[in-house]
């Protein structure tokens, strides 16, 4: 029966966070079973205030083999970190 | 009302309904139709032996105080007989199919919402506060379970069939919800007890509005078990109880008082 159900990615936001993270996946029958599924694997110790459900079929990921042409040539622009401006004392949480 | 003793019996009837229950769907862990599935239904059942503790444990506190034995809810559980449980019938039918399963917590449940909610305004503040924390438990359980009772009822001809045979069958066991007996009416009168006459019509509006998106007829109203007041809540059971109970109570009764 699992095999016929679409697999759903779970997004869960913490009682302090702000955003929404991934806690994982699981298979429901629809979106709504998905959220009350969610709610009883993902949240029964209190983790979270709020659920969001995707297909994982929807997801449009990066290929990991794209990996070099995507992300090398920032690896090498440490310019691009705002490290080189002096800072007065004054200013906090920077 | 903490010295009378018709108190005693109404937490037993509102703590052995979850208990039973607690129990039948402890019997689907590591068989649900799916690891989501088992974990919620767990879940659920876990929710209604919580509730089962605080009421038995209340139980046994007014038992103490009418110099009766005081006993704890473990003792109140697993070595009382058959007779003295008070459960609906409803909740000792049978798992059976998951259709089945489903169908019974969706009767069980609406009423149960119902009722605690019923018992908000209770004159009893220990019922009230018990209630209280039940209710917000058992809302979740009514969603979940009118759910499945839509999809499978809306789903394949076979679950539609299988959905469709499960509330014929258990249709009878719904009538003594709504039955009040001198212990309730008592009780209702001092202003404790749920009035449980005044559940049936919310509980059928609520209960045909799922079936008709279900795509399920409701069935008849015709003869109802222990509706005449000999049922559960009088300690008549059918005979799925006993065997329920044996397996329940086995450890307590052949290890007593076993820990570990």
């Amino acid at each position: 029966m699992t095999s016929e159900w679409p697999l759903w990615e779970i997004f869960i936001r913490s009682q302090h966070g702000l955003a929404h993270k991934h806690a994982g996946s699981l298979h429901a029958p629809d979106a709504e079973m998905a959220v009350k599924n969610a709610r009883d694997v993902y949240t029964r110790r209190n983790e979270g205030v709020s659920i969001w459900v995707v297909k994982s079929s929807d997801i449009v990921a990066s290929c990991p083999g794209d990996r070099e042409a995507l992300f090398d040539p920032a690896s090498s622009k440490v310019y691009r970190h705002p490290t080189f401006f002096p800072m007065p004392d004054e200013v906090k949480h920077i | 009302m903490d010295d009378d003793p018709i108190l005693f019996q109404y937490l037993l009837r509102l703590g052995d309904s979850p208990l039973i229950l607690a129990q039948q769907l402890g019997a689907w862990v590591g068989k649900g139709p799916a690891l989501e599935e088992d974990i919620a239904l767990t879940n659920v059942g876990l929710d209604l032996l919580g509730q089962a503790r605080l009421w038995l444990t209340c139980a046994g506190e007014v038992e103490a105080r009418l110099g009766g034995a005081g006993r704890s809810e473990d003792e109140l559980a697993f070595t009382r007989d058959g007779g003295e449980f008070r459960n609906l019938l409803l909740v000792e039918q049978p798992n059976g199919s998951y259709a089945d399963t489903m169908a019974r917590q969706f009767l069980f449940d609406t009423w149960h919402l119902l009722a605690l909610r019923a018992l908000l305004p209770s004159r009893d503040a220990r019922v009230a506060a018990i209630a209280d924390k039940a209710a917000r438990e058992v809302a979740y359980h009514v969603e979940r379970s009118g759910d499945w009772v839509v999809r499978l009822g809306d789903g394949t001809p076979e679950s539609h069939a299988r959905m469709q045979a499960a509330i014929d069958g258990l249709w009878m066991y719904t009538g003594e919800m709504f039955v009040p007996d001198a212990v309730e009416l008592a009780l209702i009168d001092a202003g404790v007890a749920a009035d449980v006459r005044a559940l049936e019509a919310p509980w059928r509006r609520h209960v045909d509005a799922v079936l008709a998106e279900a795509t399920l007829s409701v069935p008849q109203n015709g003869w109802m078990q222990g509706g005449g007041g000999r049922g559960g809540k009088q300690g008549v059971h059918t005979e799925h109880l006993g065997h329920l109970l044996a397996e329940m109570q086995f450890l307590q009764r052949a290890y007593p008082d076993a820990q570990w």
